[in-house]
């Protein structure tokens, strides 16, 4: 295979996605319809965590901080100083941003099983950090945005943020310049320093590069896309909790990375869309619907370690970025 | 009340949750130290604990003394067991690789908790304790039966300090522990060693769960708390060193109990966690702990 014919491949497969989810708007029942936006959302998500543990082999168990940073910034922007959404999407993400690249300046000092129990416990201290300000946040109990706080007026357009058909397509948007960005990513010369970090730090290092600069640098741009999926969250959704900064969210991006394919860019979205149905499924049959995750992890890291597209690279597709 | 006995209060509640919560510690830092393994499903051991002890007293209402000493065997054999199966079914299969065993730990973590959800119900149930008389201070009435939940939560301490220094399978733990592979070549069985730290480990988080139970009631999501707990007395203590594990455990649990009495226990629980979090990066061995090796 020539190196164009491989270029078309990757490209095709992509854009098939994208156009793929498009044209599913028109087919989908409403149901689906709403459950499709926020698996665009989530699995923005799920890529912004794969960029760290997929790409640069730094396991987080602390993900939901910069999630619910994108939902807490870009949700009390609106509820407390009525923010126009656009502006409050901006600092949702540059929120997740900000402090992914200042938890990163002290936990990547870490590696291996200690970087995953410090972001576990910077995320924890976050999680009751929105529980300690009550007053502010409403803890549990969460904010709630109106229908008129989240519409704006753009070149005389009215944009309603409820209206599902332009949610549907933001979403898309957001999914596909994640898509695009993590593509980009992985193919440029950074991504090809990530990826040997991830095989070997010691000799990338001894090639004169600076890992840990490196590592900043991929554990900001993972939190930029989980900010950015919270600010998108709470703008269409119009909901923020401490449910959301919860051990469980940090779990989430694990579990579709795993599922889908740890180090593949199409992964997440696949392992995304499997997990929320199986769980939407299970949820109809059980109050204990969270045995899902924790049989499916299980079951992934003991016969499955290389999910689903991780897989089809490995027998058939070798090409998959 | 005053000052001076709102501070015995909360010292003497303290000193009951060091006592409980050294316990439940030294399981997580025994399956750290011999298996170089993070343990997250290790609060639910706990719950187990004191949910199996609900279903045993459960079954012999008359004599609440007789079904709590069963309660007491029965629980943690029975945690145990469901330990020894996910080391054989899960752990070894993974061949202890530290990472995948966290994410498989977690997966127990879901399956266990959920299991209880849907056998034992989202209810908090309590146990009856099993001796029942107030020590009368001349501010207020104490509780006898913590002062007994003390008591035997340091004869067990007293226990695993003789069995990890003094007996042969400490002795054999501790040269896993040093050196996995020249034990092995040595004859060690490294891999009933580990089943046997595992089920261990999850005993006492057991054990610590059933003498809890009369003060707390059982619930399907009492496990977290002392989960995290431990992690901060583990990390704190030092990741290697048993006598910096119970030394931590006493620091954080009596002055857990004083905050939580003087002033907001979420406050406390942020600081405990963000002061983990630093201590694991710029002193990775802990406050107490010797040199890495």
């Amino acid at each position: 295979m020539t190196f164009a014919d491989k270029r078309m491949r990757v490209l095709a497969l992509h854009a098939g996605l994208v156009l793929v989810l498009f044209a599913l708007q028109f087919l989908l029942p409403d149901y689906d319809h709403t459950n499709f936006t926020s698996i665009m959302v989530l699995a923005t998500y799920a890529m912004g965590y794969n960029i760290l543990v997929g790409y640069t082999g730094l396991l987080s168990l602390g993900h939901a901080m910069f999630f619910a940073a994108g939902l807490y910034g870009a949700g009390m922007g609106v509820y407390y100083f009525a923010l126009h959404p656009v502006l409050a999407f901006v600092i949702g993400s540059a929120a997740g941003l900000i402090l992914a690249a200042l938890i990163g300046l002290i936990a990547l000092r870490t590696t291996g099983v200690a970087f995953m129990i410090v972001t576990m416990m910077f995320a924890q201290a976050a999680f009751l950090v929105t529980l300690y300000f009550n007053d502010v946040t409403h803890g549990d109990e969460g904010l709630t945005l109106t229908q008129a706080a989240r519409g704006f007026e753009l070149l005389g357009w009215h944009i309603d943020l409820t209206n599902p058909t332009l949610r549907y397509n933001l979403a898309l948007s957001l999914f596909t310049g994640a898509l695009v960005m993590c593509l980009a990513l992985v193919r440029s010369p950074i991504g090809r320093v990530l990826v040997a970090i991830r095989e070997n730090e010691e000799r990338t290092r001894m090639l004169g590069y600076d890992a840990r600069h490196y590592k900043l640098l991929a554990l900001s741009l993972s939190g930029l896309l989980s900010g950015a999926a919270g600010a998108a969250y709470v703008l269409f959704f119009g909901y923020v909790g401490s449910s959301f900064a919860a051990i469980q969210y940090s779990i989430y991006p694990l579990l579709w990375v795993l599922l889908g394919g740890v180090g593949t860019v199409v992964g997440p979205v696949i392992g995304t869309l499997l997990m929320f149905y199986l769980i939407e499924i299970s949820r109809d049959h059980t109050s204990s619907y969270m045995i899902v995750v924790g049989v499916m992890l299980v079951l992934l890291v003991l016969w499955f370690p290389k999910g689903i597209a991780g897989t089809v690279r490995a027998r058939w597709w070798g090409w998959i970025p | 009340m005053d000052l001076g006995p709102h501070l015995l209060l909360a010292l003497l509640e303290g000193c009951v949750a060091a006592f409980v919560l050294a316990v439940t510690a030294l399981g997580l830092s025994l399956v750290f130290g011999v298996m170089r393994i993070v343990n997250v499903a290790h609060g639910e051991f706990f719950m187990l604990g004191a949910v199996i002890a609900w279903w045993i007293t459960s079954l012999v209402p008359d004599a609440p003394f007789w079904g709590f000493m069963l309660a007491l065997v029965g629980a943690p054999l029975a945690v145990g067991a469901i330990a020894v199966a996910a080391d054989a079914l899960v752990l070894r299969r993974l061949n202890y690789q530290p990472e995948a065993t966290i994410v498989a730990t977690i997966g127990l973590l879901y399956i266990l908790q959920q299991l209880v959800l849907s056998i034992y119900g989202p209810d908090a149930r309590p146990v009856v304790a099993p001796i029942q008389f107030r020590i009368v201070f001349p501010w207020f009435g104490y509780s006898g039966y913590k002062l007994v939940a003390v008591g035997a939560a340091s004869l067990l301490l007293l226990a695993a300090w003789y069995g990890v220094t003094r007996t042969k399978f400490g002795l054999i733990m501790r040269a896993t522990q040093f050196d996995r592979e020249t034990a092995q070549a040595f004859g060690v069985p490294v891999k009933r060693v580990y089943a046997a730290v595992f089920a261990l480990g999850a005993m006492l988080a057991a054990v610590a769960g059933v003498l809890v139970v009369p003060l707390q009631q059982a619930h399907y999501l009492m496990g977290l708390d002392p989960l995290l707990l431990s992690f901060i007395v583990v990390i704190i203590g030092g990741l290697d060193s048993l006598k910096g594990t119970l030394i931590a455990a006493f620091v954080i649990g009596i002055s857990d109990g004083i905050i939580s009495v003087f002033f907001s226990p979420t406050l406390a629980k942020i600081i405990a966690t963000l002061a983990v979090a630093l201590v694991l990066v710029f002193m990775p061995n802990g406050l107490f702990g010797g040199k890495a090796r």
